[in-house]
C-alpha cells in the first residue's frame, strides 16, 4: 500500500477493501502453495492449542486418578487416561505450549545472536573475524544434540535451561550462515556508497546490509523450527527438558509410561503423533517460505 | 590428494583441542561441588575435601586440564568417578556395538534413500514421485525416538514379537544380534534416508537439465548410461554435503535410540555416565563423538575431491 492510495481513500473503505479481498487472495495463494498453505494450517492449530489449552482441555493436565488409569479412549477421554489416571488429550494440549514456547523463543533469540554474530564477524572481517570462526567451528564440532544434552546435564531440567542450551547450540550453526551471506553482501557497490557519504559502521550494518541479508536470514530461522522442536522434545524425553510436572510431548513418551506402552498403544501413539504433526506443519511452512524468499533453492 | 588429505588432517589439531577445552569447562562450571555430589546430602566435609583431591579437583583447572589432556593422549584419560575403573576401557568396548549400528542406520538410508530419490527425479511428477516426497517429508518430521516406541509397541502387540533381550555382538550371535540392532538401525536412518532421497531429487533434476547430459543424449547414449555415468555423479556432490552436515543429528540419535532399544553402546554409556555424575566417563565420550563428527567432515570433503577434480587441485 502506497502513502498515495492512503491519502485518497478514506479508513473504513481501505478495510473493507481487505475484507472483501481477503478470500480471493488466501484462497489465491492455498492453490499455488497447497503444501506449504497445509503447514501453516498446521502451525495455526498448533498456536490455538497452545493459546486456548485452558479451554480446550477437558481435564485438569496435572489431576491423578487413580480409579481411571489406563482407560482407553473414549468420549470422556479423547485419548485415554495414563498410568496416572491423568487425561492424555488435556496434557497433550499443554504439552503444544512448552513446545511451541520453547521453539519460538529459542529460535528468535538464536537467530538474532547468530545474526549479530555472524553479521559483525563477516563485516569486520580481518583478525577478529579469524578468531571468531575459529570458536565457532569448535562449537560446531559437537554433534548438536549431544552438546545441548551435557549443558542441560549440568544446569538441570527446566524451560529456561532448555531455551538456553538450544540457543547455545544453535547460535553457532546460525551465525556460519549469516556470516557468508554478509561476507558476500559486504562487497555489493551500495555498501561502498553508504561509506563514502560518510555512514558509520552501525548505520551501515544496520540499514544496508541487515535489509539485504534479511531474507536467507528468516529461511534459515524458519527451516530451523523444527528442528529445535525436536531437540526439545528428544532432550526431554531424555529426561533432561523440560522438568515435571509440567506436561510435555517428550516427557509424556518416557519414564514410567514406557513400562505401559504394550497394554495401553494410545500412551505411545498420540503424544508422539502430536508431536510429529507440529514438527511436519513447521517443515512444510518453512519449505514454502524457503521458495518464497530464496527462489534459488525452489524444489531442494 | 595426499597434500589435500594431509592439509585437512592438520587442520583438525586445533578444532579437536578446543572441543576438548569446551567439554572441560563445561564440566567444571557446573553449580555444586562434584565430590559433595557425588557423596550426598549427608556426606561430612572432611570425606567432601578427601575426594575433592583425590579426584584432583582442588588443583587449578590448568593444571587438571594438562593432566587430562597428557593421558588422553597417552590414551589413559583417568579413572571412572563412579566405580574407579579405566574410562578408557568402558569406551573401547561400546564403540564396536554404536559403530555397528551407525554403519548399519548409514546403509539403510542410502539403500533406501537413493533409488528413491532417483526414481522421484526421473519419474519427475508422477505418482512413485509424489510418494518419495510425502516419505521424505514424513522421514525428516517423525522424531526418531518415537519412531522406534511406535516399531517396538506395535510389533509386540499386533505380532508378539520382541527383540531379544540380552545384547550378543554380532560375531557370537548373528541372528540375535541383528533382531537387536534391526529396530535401531531402521530408526536411526529414516531421518537421514529421508535427507538422502530429497537431495538425490532435487539435484539429479538440476544436472539432468544441464547441456551436458542433452549432449549425451544426442549422441546416441543409452539412458541407462545417462544416468548412472554422467548425471549420478555430478549429483551426488550435494547429496554427500547433506549426509556429512547432518551426519551430528544421527550421532545424537545414538543417544537417544540406545536408550529406548536397550542396545549397550556410547550413547547409553554417556547418558548413564552423566545420570551418575561420571565426569571422566562424560569428558572422554563427548571427546570421542567430535572426534567422530570431524573426521566423518573430513571423509565428506574427501569425498568432494573424488566427485569433483577442481576441488582435488585447488
Amino acid at each position: 500500500m502506497s502513502t498515495l492510495t492512503d491519502l485518497t481513500i478514506p479508513r473504513g473503505n481501505r478495510w473493507r477493501r481487505i475484507a472483501t479481498t481477503a478470500p480471493a487472495k488466501s484462497w489465491a495463494i492455498i492453490s499455488r502453495k497447497p503444501i506449504g498453505s497445509a503447514g501453516a494450517f498446521i502451525f495455526l492449530v498448533m498456536i490455538i492449542l497452545a493459546v486456548f489449552s485452558g479451554q480446550l482441555a477437558t481435564h485438569a493436565p496435572n489431576k491423578q486418578d487413580a480409579s481411571d488409569r489406563l482407560q482407553p479412549p473414549s468420549l470422556a477421554h479423547f485419548m485415554g487416561t495414563d498410568e496416572a489416571g491423568r487425561d492424555v488429550w488435556s496434557r497433550v494440549v499443554y504439552g503444544a505450549r512448552v513446545s511451541l514456547y520453547v521453539g519460538i523463543v529459542s529460535v528468535v533469540l538464536a537467530t538474532v545472536a547468530g545474526t549479530a554474530l555472524g553479521m559483525t564477524s563477516g563485516f569486520i572481517g580481518g583478525r577478529t573475524d579469524i578468531i571468531v570462526q575459529r570458536v565457532v567451528e569448535m562449537f560446531l564440532a559437537f554433534p548438536t544434540l549431544i552438546l545441548a544434552l551435557v549443558i542441560m546435564a549440568i544446569l538441570g531440567p527446566s524451560v529456561n535451561n532448555l531455551i538456553f542450551a538450544v540457543v547455545m547450540v544453535l547460535t553457532p550453526r546460525f551465525s556460519r550462515v549469516v556470516r557468508g551471506s554478509a561476507l558476500a553482501t559486504k562487497e555489493e557497490p551500495y555498501i561502498d556508497a553508504a561509506r563514502s557519504i560518510g555512514a558509520k559502521p552501525v548505520r551501515i550494518l544496520a540499514r544496508h546490509l541487515l535489509p539485504n541479508i534479511l531474507a536467507p536470514i528468516i529461511v534459515l530461522a524458519s527451516t530451523n523450527l523444527g528442528i529445535i522442536m525436536f531437540i526439545e522434545a528428544s532432550l526431554s524425553f531424555l529426561g533432561f527438558g523440560t522438568p515435571p510436572p509440567t506436561p510435555s510431548w517428550g516427557r509424556m513418551l518416557s519414564g514410567t509410561a514406557s513400562g505401559y506402552f504394550q497394554i495401553a498403544w494410545w500412551l505411545a501413539f498420540f503424544p508422539g503423533l502430536v508431536l510429529s504433526m507440529a514438527i511436519l506443519g513447521v517443515n512444510l511452512l518453512g519449505d514454502a517460505l524457503r521458495d518464497i524468499w530464496d527462489p534459488r533453492l525452489r524444489g531442494r | 590428494m595426499a597434500m589435500f588429505i594431509g592439509r585437512r588432517l592438520l587442520f583438525l589439531v586445533p578444532t579437536l583441542i578446543g572441543v576438548s577445552i569446551i567439554i572441560f569447562i563445561l564440566l567444571r562450571v557446573v553449580p555444586g561441588d562434584v565430590a559433595a555430589i557425588m557423596l550426598g546430602d549427608y556426606a561430612n566435609p572432611k570425606d567432601v575435601a578427601e575426594v575433592t583431591a583425590k579426584l584432583g579437583l582442588d588443583r587449578p583447572i590448568v593444571v587438571q586440564y594438562a593432566k587430562w589432556m597428557g593421558g588422553v593422549l597417552k590414551g589413559n584419560p583417568g579413572v571412572s568417578f563412579y566405580d574407579g575403573k579405566p574410562v578408557i576401557g568402558e569406551l573401547l568396548r561400546t564403540i564396536p556395538v554404536s559403530a555397528e549400528l551407525a554403519v548399519l542406520g548409514v546403509f539403510l538410508s542410502l539403500l533406501i534413500g537413493l533409488p528413491l530419490g532417483l526414481i522421484s527425479a526421473i519419474k519427475h511428477d508422477s505418482i512413485p514421485d509424489q510418494v518419495s516426497r510425502v516419505v521424505s517429508v514424513l522421514g525428516i518430521s517423525i522424531p526418531n525416538f518415537w519412531l522406534a516406541i511406535l516399531m517396538l509397541t506395535f510389533l509386540a502387540i499386533w505380532f508378539e514379537w520382541n527383540p531379544p533381550v540380552y545384547y550378543e555382538s554380532l560375531l557370537k550371535n548373528p541372528v540375535n544380534n541383528l533382531q537387536q540392532m534391526l529396530i535401531p538401525a531402521i530408526t536411526l536412518g529414516t531421518f537421514q534416508m529421508a535427507l538422502v532421497s530429497r537431495m538425490t531429487r532435487s539435484s539429479m533434476l538440476e544436472v539432468l537439465r544441464q547441456d551436458y547430459i542433452r549432449t549425451a543424449r544426442a549422441k546416441g547414449l543409452g539412458e541407462h548410461l545417462v544416468i548412472y555415468r554422467h548425471a549420478m555423479k555430478n549429483a551426488m556432490i550435494p547429496v554427500v554435503t547433506v549426509v556429512g552436515l547432518n551426519f551430528g543429528i544421527l550421532l545424537g540419535g545414538i543417544v537417544t535410540i540406545e536408550q529406548i532399544t536397550g542396545v549397550p553402546g556410547v550413547g547409553r554409556l554417556t547418558l548413564l555416565a552423566i545420570n551418575q555424575r561420571d565426569f571422566a566417563q562424560i569428558q572422554i565420550n563427548v571427546l570421542f563423538f567430535g572426534v567422530v563428527f570431524a573426521f566423518s567432515n573430513l571423509a565428506v570433503d574427501m569425498m568432494y575431491g573424488f566427485l569433483d577434480p577442481r576441488i582435488r587441485q585447488s
